[in-house]
């Protein structure tokens, strides 16, 4: 058991070491994040003083704390379907994953995880700082939203690791997955709440996105980070968010069980 | 002892598709094979004759269509972990390594993954740095290494959990002479040390003459031979050659009786006669060219396993 830990925690690392390397990119990250923020601020902020100073409990400096956090999300919570494991499966070189004594699904999720972590340095804290800084924002003062969001915040980023897994385990089937990938990045984005936080939606969309597991990697960590709801209520996310990660890493162990008996690496 | 493989009447199909047909293509049939741990064995075969196909299979990568097969006595597919902690495999065209990590940092986490104990982790790279002359680059990026130290790398990372059994898919591809000769010398030394067996597939004879005792050919997906090198030439007849140098000029030697003349060089200074080793000796052939001039010098050449190679297939064609 702990040699199973120190495996996956030592992959976790790599991917947060080998992330490290691509600063300026990084860099270039938290440009346009920072950018799209101001402009998403300038819309929200809009939209909060049209509807009297609060939007279904948003007033601006929930608003505020809304955009900052959500865009600081984006280097780590994997919205755009594109992952290492989809470029292996394509390559073939996920060949060499079955080689080793790990599991193939476990291994790739660590280290989307260290990646994702890593992005947190660069392009998530200063997003955040930034936006604190410059237009300023409402945030919880006693430290349980702390704490918990700290885990809702890192089940966000599994949730959505998990989830683009699964595109790259229909590679086995598809080869290329660069539709799926497109179609994940249309439609995660909107219903994870990136654009216009949940609650403003029209109750019917509302309904469709907390049927899907995008929330659960994007809106409810800021929820709870921001203590938009209560603690009662923010555990109830945290367990959503658990009973997304059960549902879609099963899925995913299935999905490379079955993959693996049909996968014919290409080439040499 | 229990084989380390046992393949027995393994076959794969693939599906090709062209335009709207589905076409089926045999890549690997019927194939019947066991090797015992210790062997050092050359699998070598024409490009698409079944060699990587075969490979896959043996390592659980792939699910063979037909027929059986064990490796370390397991399953490879239903016990490929367990099977991963006793192989090794470099694929000469894929890195295991990661790519933009040092070179040590891809050691430590294979390590990891190997669930090696920090002692043996340390031997054991020890170990493979000396032998593999890798220290001077251990903290490079493994993107900024040659061909030549990644190949080394490679071939460390795939045996640093001291696998039973190491298979080599292509090794040497695009390596220089002396490049490999180095990994040929490390191959030779781990086996002799720990008793590896070795399964490698080439198309570089010089691999299979200096590391394997046996030779297995597969032809279209076809085992078409199988026994030792010399066993091989004599299969297909092969000649070796005897190249002489002789004192002076002499017009080219036709009529040795065995031989066949190949060339001259410098007015028949130096002459190449083939001659089938079956028939007749090599000294026989020297005693009757020293019977028409004299010989300063004389050299045999081993016949070229690539032409022996391709005179098997011309012969099942």
């Amino acid at each position: 058991m702990r040699a199973t830990t120190r495996v996956y925690w030592r992959l976790l690392v790599a991917g947060f070491r080998r992330q490290s390397r691509y600063r300026l990119a990084a860099l270039g990250g938290l440009v346009a994040n920072s950018t799209f923020g101001l402009l998403k601020v300038v819309i929200l902020f809009a939209t909060v003083r049209a509807g009297g100073g609060a939007v279904e409990g948003y007033d601006v400096g929930l608003m505020s704390a809304y955009v900052w956090i959500s865009q600081g999300l984006l280097g780590s919570v994997n919205l755009s379907g594109r992952s290492e494991m989809a470029e292996r499966v394509k390559s073939g070189d996920v060949a060499v994953d079955f080689l080793r004594p790990v599991d193939v699904q476990g291994a790739a999720i660590a280290t989307e995880v260290g990646r994702s972590l890593f992005n947190l340095l660069p392009r998530g804290l200063p997003a955040v700082l930034i936006g604190a800084l410059v237009v300023g924002m409402a945030m919880p003062t006693h430290p349980a939203p702390y704490l918990l969001g700290a885990v809702s915040l890192l089940l966000g980023i599994v949730v959505a690791g998990a989830t683009v897994y699964l595109i790259a385990a229909l590679g086995f089937w598809l080869v290329d997955t660069r539709g799926l990938q497109i179609f994940y990045l249309a439609v995660s984005g909107f219903l994870a709440g990136l654009f216009v936080p949940i609650p403003l939606f029209p109750a019917w969309l509302e309904a469709l996105a907390h049927a899907t597991p995008f929330p659960a990697m994007l809106q409810y960590p800021v929820d709870v980070i921001t203590a938009r709801v209560d603690l009662a209520a923010s555990l109830g996310l945290v367990g959503a968010q658990l009973a997304w990660l059960l549902v879609i890493g099963g899925l995913g162990q299935l999905l490379t069980r079955a993959g693996r008996r049909h996968l014919e690496v290409q080439g040499g | 002892m229990e084989p380390i493989i046992q393949m027995t009447g393994l076959g794969r199909d693939f599906h090709v598709r062209e335009r709207l047909r589905r076409r089926k293509v045999v890549a690997v049939d019927d194939l019947t094979v066991g090797v015992e741990p210790g062997e050092a064995v050359g699998y070598i075969g024409a490009n698409g004759a079944g060699k990587s196909t075969t490979i896959k299979m043996l390592t659980g990568i792939l699910v063979p269509t037909r027929g059986e097969v064990r490796t370390c006595g397991l399953h490879p597919v239903r016990e490929r972990r367990r099977l991963a902690r006793q192989v090794g495999v470099v694929f000469g065209q894929r890195s295991q390594l990661w790519w933009d990590l040092p070179v040590q940092e891809s050691f430590r986490i294979l390590a990891a993954v190997h669930a090696l104990t920090g002692e043996a982790e340390r031997a054991r790279t020890g170990e493979l740095v000396e032998q593999l002359e890798m220290a001077d680059f251990l903290t490079t990026p493994v993107r900024q290494l040659s061909l030549g130290q990644r190949m080394r790398a490679e071939v460390a990372a795939a045996l640093l959990h001291s696998p039973r059994l190491v298979i080599l898919d292509e090794p040497t591809i695009g390596l220089d002479v002396l490049s490999k000769q180095r990994l040929r010398e490390f191959l030779v030394a781990e086996r002799r040390l720990h008793g590896t067996t070795l399964l490698l597939t080439t198309h570089d004879m010089g691999d299979v003459e200096r590391l394997c005792d046996r030779v297995l050919v597969i032809d279209r997906g076809r085992l078409a031979y199988d026994g030792d090198l010399p066993g091989l030439s004599r299969t297909v007849g092969a000649e070796r050659v005897l190249v002489v140098d002789l004192s002076e000029p002499v017009p080219d030697l036709l009529d040795v009786p065995g031989t066949r003349h190949l060339a001259s060089e410098g007015h028949g200074l130096r002459q190449r006669l083939a001659f089938d080793a079956e028939a007749t000796t090599a000294a026989r052939v020297l005693a009757d060219v020293s019977r028409r001039a004299e010989v300063r010098d004389l050299a045999v050449e081993e016949p070229d396993i690539e032409d022996v190679v391709r005179r098997i297939y011309a012969a099942r064609r």
